[in-house]
């Protein structure tokens, strides 16, 4: 337990600032602004998987560790659509989870976004024209953003994120 | 009389206000401590704003108890807020003993869990069943440790407890008393839903036990019931704090001494935050059906610190 | 027909308690009747303790027979035995010697055992069988012989049948004989009171019997096991000792840990509620063991309070278990089941009936501002002041009491959210809880009325303690221990802890009708919207997903295992042509009573091996039996 405790405070903090590119800095502080005046610099996300490969589930899992950090910004991860102001669906929409999709999209409380994260939650990606997939989560409930790469690198999913709430309603 | 009443509002004002604070000074060390930025300390006030706008959904499974609980829940704990000795040792409900604060929690247990079982969920009845079992486990260590207290201060009332046991200094590095209070911290650990009983940031629905009974819930009943966790941990810890190391907490009701109870009461919650920060860092959440064994190493505990104090006096 | 004997009933049970109260206030009276009975002549006599308990018969019954009239108003069994059983019960606490008491307990035990088999038969309640009453009168009778030896070795002693005289003979016999004594009579009011291991015939027969009789059996029955112990330790066999006050305190923490454990994991409503009486008892016994033990130490102040707060408990507990006996009577009624595993949903269809069992429920749980927490904080000051006995052994005990106390507690909180929980909260889980009524006007207004008495109790302790403070002082001299203080506060042995029960109840109305306020002010209350429940999108979401009794019981069942020794057994059928296909599975995992299994099967095996081996003389030879009545003769000659 101690050997734990030595070893956090020797590392110390390691989180990046966001990716030093102009534009994404642009966009890092206008981040804040858009969730300041949407959600009060608090944003409850639902991470829907509609059938994909998990490439992009391991893309948002870099998002909450110490180098990116989303917490810091005030969004946070929750257990269920109830407690949730944003569903971030990846995968094609397998014909199996479309209506639960669905069923999480009305389960979640107003106001609420949708972000299709990865090229298959845009069209289909790799997987377009199957007769397994429905095609694009957009097909299934109304999407405010989508967030192209296959998978979307982590500092491209907290630029969609903001995309998304820079878009006028 | 207005002296009372303001009192109560300033009491209720501190606990009402300061609980989110506390949560959220928690998770920002917690974050701190694994090598991240982690959100700033106020996040709890931002979270709870947000909730408070959205509409609620709910399900037509549930009954009144379901939109009730959240108002009982928050009604309990602010009850129990006035009842304890945050600021001075003549809180505003000045009759209250430890069995009566203690109760309040169980009222609050009891109609959480009805709320669980009442959504119709498998997750909903599991939180419930599990929460029960630990509050039920947890029975008997709280009253081995009022035991202890109660024989060396020879009253159950919290004031006066405090006043006594303050009134003896050398008391707190008596042996009975420390056991005492690691037992009484396990069972805040338990009670609370803190590592290593409970994960409370985990998304596995089967490994959670107070998560779970609220994910039904949404907007301001999700509001409410977040808001009385953290009263629920901010009055322990107050209890922690100045019941057994009550040094600095004023007797009289004047302003002067009203500021120096609160600083004094945020020295002692910034250790214990810290504390437990470092705590849940460093180890891992117990297997559900360990829990038991560490409850009963708790009161044994407490079975220990009341006979040293029996046998020291 | 039978409506009328239960309203006529009610009338003469609202006159008991009026006597009762009267008595309970301090008017004392006495009547005998030499010719009516034998040996000593029909007596009666009331006194502040009596007229408590008279009372308490009476409020109980006036709430379940104005119940019986909805209830079973159209079935003509059983009303008689009801107004004799009623009747019954409140000659026992009356009766001033040996042989009134007697019959008055046997015409109750009598009365009783016909309701019990009665129920048993009935076609609703078809799941017990007549073997519950058997087991209930072989106990009762069991209890009854141990009282009966008890009495009449007394008797011997001091000489005279009546109690009065006890009372004054008692000190001059020695400690042993009345130890001896009071064990036997320990023993027998401890089977009518169902403290383990003597509880065997509670969830059997108070399940089997109809809703309104349960009631009466587990709120004033057993307690007259309670004012039995309380007469026997205080009154005939004073001065008490502390040997009595250790076995009661023990037996009683037993009683309480052990029924609340079989109540958490039973999935039959009424037998779940049996089981908690048991436990209350355990709770109503360590009380009154504390009360013995400090009167006996020389600390009569710290027993009077003790005394106090098992009365006060015995008195909730009648309030709010003949309550939940109501309620699950309703349930009953209502859907034709009491297996939780069968109810569900019953909060929609039966609003009135959900609404009385969620009181008694939140009273049962010790649970504030309502009467349970009320009693059972009383009684835990009266332990935590133990300290004052300077007795390391003593401690050891007061402390084990404690935290088996605070086990029940617990436990109790955990039992009765699984009692309300899963019958009326959520999906039906059949057809029967479906379509299920709600009871008829004259059981919610028994209901309603007994709801009242419940919270009343609670606010009006600053009433009820001094008055129950003043019943106790007839039989301990002692300065009263509980004072008023301000706003209606208790204050329990000067300042070692304070309740105002008034006050709490206050702060949680405000308390929860503040952030109510706040928000509505606030504008910040959008109208919810309906959707189903969370079950992570899955497309079809049934009872069949919801938590069981079982399931909930689970936790309790792994932890304790040691205690309930669960023998699970799954079987899984597996389809004939391939073994990757399973047909059924069944899963069982009953829990065992472990005193059934060490203490009565052990037992009834040594009975019948040794009636076996005495069969023998029972040759059918008239012959041999006139030599046996000779043989007999001779010796009682030789030895007269």
């Amino acid at each position: 337990m101690l050997r734990q405790l030595r070893l956090a405070i020797r590392t110390g903090i390691v989180t990046e600032p966001p990716p030093t590119e102009a534009e994404i800095e642009r966009l890092g502080a206008q981040v804040a602004g858009e969730i300041r005046v949407r959600f009060g610099r608090s944003l409850a996300i639902r991470q829907v998987d509609a059938g994909s490969c998990n490439g992009c589930e391991l893309e948002i899992g870099g998002l909450t560790g110490p180098h990116y950090d989303l917490e810091r910004f005030g969004v946070h991860f929750v257990a269920s659509p109830r407690h949730a102001d944003c569903l971030l669906v990846t995968g094609p929409v397998t014909r199996n989870m479309a209506e639960a999709l669905r069923r999480t999209w009305l389960a979640t409380p107003d106001p609420k976004l949708v972000i299709a994260a990865g090229d298959c939650a845009g069209d289909g990606g790799i997987f377009r024209g199957s007769y397994a997939v429905v095609g694009g989560v957009r097909e299934i409930v109304p999407v405010d953003a989508l967030i192209s790469g296959c998978p979307p690198s982590p500092a491209a999913l907290l630029a969609g994120l903001l995309d998304a709430l820079g878009r006028p309603r | 009389m207005t002296t009372a009443l303001l009192l109560a509002v300033l009491q209720a004002l501190v606990v009402a206000l300061g609980a989110p604070l506390v949560v959220g000074t928690l998770r920002t060390l917690k974050a701190r401590l694994v090598g991240r930025r982690g959100p700033v300390p106020w996040q709890p006030f931002l979270d709870l704003r947000k909730l408070l706008g959205k509409t609620p959904v709910v399900s037509d499974t549930t009954s009144w108890i379901f939109r009730a609980t959240p108002y009982i829940l928050a009604g309990a704990m602010l009850v129990a807020a006035l009842a304890a000795p945050v600021l001075t040792s003549r809180p505003p409900l000045a009759f209250a003993g430890i069995i009566l604060l203690m109760s309040l929690f169980l009222l609050g247990t009891f109609f959480l869990a009805l709320a669980g079982l009442d959504a119709g969920s498998a997750f909903g009845g599991m939180g419930s069943s599990r929460e029960v079992a630990v509050a039920a486990l947890a029975e008997p260590t709280v009253m081995v440790a009022v035991f202890a207290l109660a024989l060396r201060a020879n009253t159950t009332n919290l004031g006066a407890i405090v006043e006594r046991v303050s009134a003896e200094p050398l008391l707190a590095v008596n042996a009975g008393h420390l056991l005492a209070f690691v037992a009484f911290f396990i069972v805040m650990l338990a009670e609370t839903g803190r590592l290593p009983v409970d994960n409370p940031a985990t998304h596995l629905e089967l490994t959670m036990i107070h998560e779970a009974m609220v994910l039904e819930y949404s907007g301001r009943h999700l509001a409410m019931i977040e808001w009385a966790s953290a009263m629920k941990l901010l009055v322990f810890l107050t209890l922690l704090a100045n019941l057994f190391f009550p040094w600095g907490v004023p007797a009289d009701v004047t302003a002067v001494a009203l500021l120096l109870g609160l600083l004094a009461l945020v020295g002692k919650l910034v250790v214990l935050v810290v504390a437990l920060a470092a705590l849940e860092t460093a180890i891992a959440k117990l297997r559900l059906f360990r829990v038991p064994e560490l409850l009963a190493g708790s009161f044994a505990l407490g079975v220990l610190s009341v006979s040293a104090v029996v046998l020291l006096r | 027909m039978a409506s009328v004997v239960y309203a006529l009933t009610a009338l003469l049970s609202a006159a008991v308690t009026t006597a009762g109260i009267t008595g309970l206030l301090g008017a004392r009276w006495s009547t005998r009747i030499e010719w009516l009975v034998p040996l000593g002549g029909f007596e009666l006599e009331m006194d502040p303790l009596a007229g408590l308990f008279v009372a308490l018969v009476g409020a109980v019954a006036v709430a379940t027979s104005i119940y019986a009239v909805g209830y079973a108003g159209r079935d003509r069994r059983g009303c008689v035995a009801h107004a004799a059983f009623i009747g019954a019960m409140a000659l026992v606490p009356l009766a001033a010697n040996v042989m009134t008491f007697v019959l008055a307990w046997e015409l109750m035990s009598l009365a009783s055992y016909v309701l019990v088999l009665d129920g048993a038969r009935a076609g609703r309640e078809a799941s017990a069988s007549t073997h519950a009453a058997w087991v209930y009168a072989v106990m009762t009778h069991a209890g009854l012989a141990c009282m009966l030896a008890g009495m009449l070795l007394l008797t011997a002693w001091t000489g005279s049948p009546r109690f009065a005289d006890w009372g004054a003979a008692a000190p001059t016999l020695g400690a042993g004989a009345r130890s001896l004594v009071w064990a036997l009579l320990a023993l027998g009011f401890a089977a009518k009171a169902g403290a383990v291991p003597l509880h065997v015939w509670l969830p059997l027969a108070h399940p089997a019997a109809p809703s309104h009789v349960s009631a009466l059996m587990s709120a004033v029955m057993i307690k007259l096991g309670v004012y039995g112990l309380l007469r026997a330790s205080f009154v005939w066999l004073a001065p008490a000792q502390v040997g009595w006050g250790v076995a009661l305190l023990l037996v009683g923490a037993l009683s309480a840990v052990a029924g609340v454990l079989y109540a958490v994991v039973d999935r039959d409503l009424k037998r779940l509620l049996a089981f908690s009486s048991i436990e209350n008892v355990g709770i109503v016994f360590v009380g009154t063991g504390a009360a013995v033990a400090f009167a006996a130490t020389g600390l009569p102040s710290l027993a009077l309070l003790a005394l106090v707060a098992a009365l006060y408990h015995a008195v909730n507990h009648a309030a709010f278990k003949s309550l939940l006996f109501m309620a699950a009577g309703g349930v009953l009624h209502g859907t034709g089941t009491r297996d939780m595993e069968l109810l569900g949903g019953l909060i929609k269809r039966q609003p009135w009936t959900a609404t009385c069992f969620l009181v008694g429920a939140i009273a049962i749980a010790g649970l504030p501002p309502l009467n349970g927490f009320v009693s059972e904080w009383l009684i835990f000051q009266a332990l935590l002041q133990n300290d004052l006995l300077s007795w390391p052994t003593m401690n050891l005990v007061f402390a084990l009491a404690i935290a088996g106390l605070a086990l029940a507690a617990g436990l109790a909180v955990a039992c009765f959210v699984k009692a309300f929980g899963i019958t009326f909260l959520a999906l039906p889980r059949s057809d029967a809880a479906a379509t299920a009524h709600d009871a008829a006007p004259t059981m919610r207004a028994a209901m309603l009325v007994t709801a009242a008495g419940c919270a009343a109790l609670a606010l009006g302790a600053s009433w009820v303690v001094p008055a129950l403070g003043a019943v106790g002082a007839t039989l301990i001299a002692a300065p009263p221990p509980v004072t008023l203080g301000p706003w209606l506060t208790l204050e329990v042995s000067g300042d070692f802890a304070t309740l105002s029960v008034p006050a709490v109840a206050l702060a949680l109305t405000g308390g929860v009708l503040l952030p109510i306020v706040l928000l509505a002010a606030a504008r910040a209350r959008p109208r919810p919207r309906r959707f189903e429940t969370w079950s992570c999108g899955r497309l079809l979401q049934t009872a069949r997903m919801e938590y069981t009794a079982t399931a909930f019981a689970d936790p309790f069942t792994r932890v304790f295992d040691f205690f309930y020794r669960p023998v699970r057994r799954l079987d899984v059928d597996l389809h004939p042509e391939s073994r990757f296909f399973v047909r059924s599975i069944r899963y069982e995992n009953p829990t065992r009573f472990i005193v059934d299994e060490w203490l009565y099967q052990p037992l009834g095996r040594v009975l019948r091996a040794a009636t076996r081996h005495i069969g023998v003389i029972q040759s059918g030879s008239p012959n041999l039996y006139l030599a046996y009545v000779l043989a007999a003769l001779l010796l009682l000659l030789l030895v007269a």
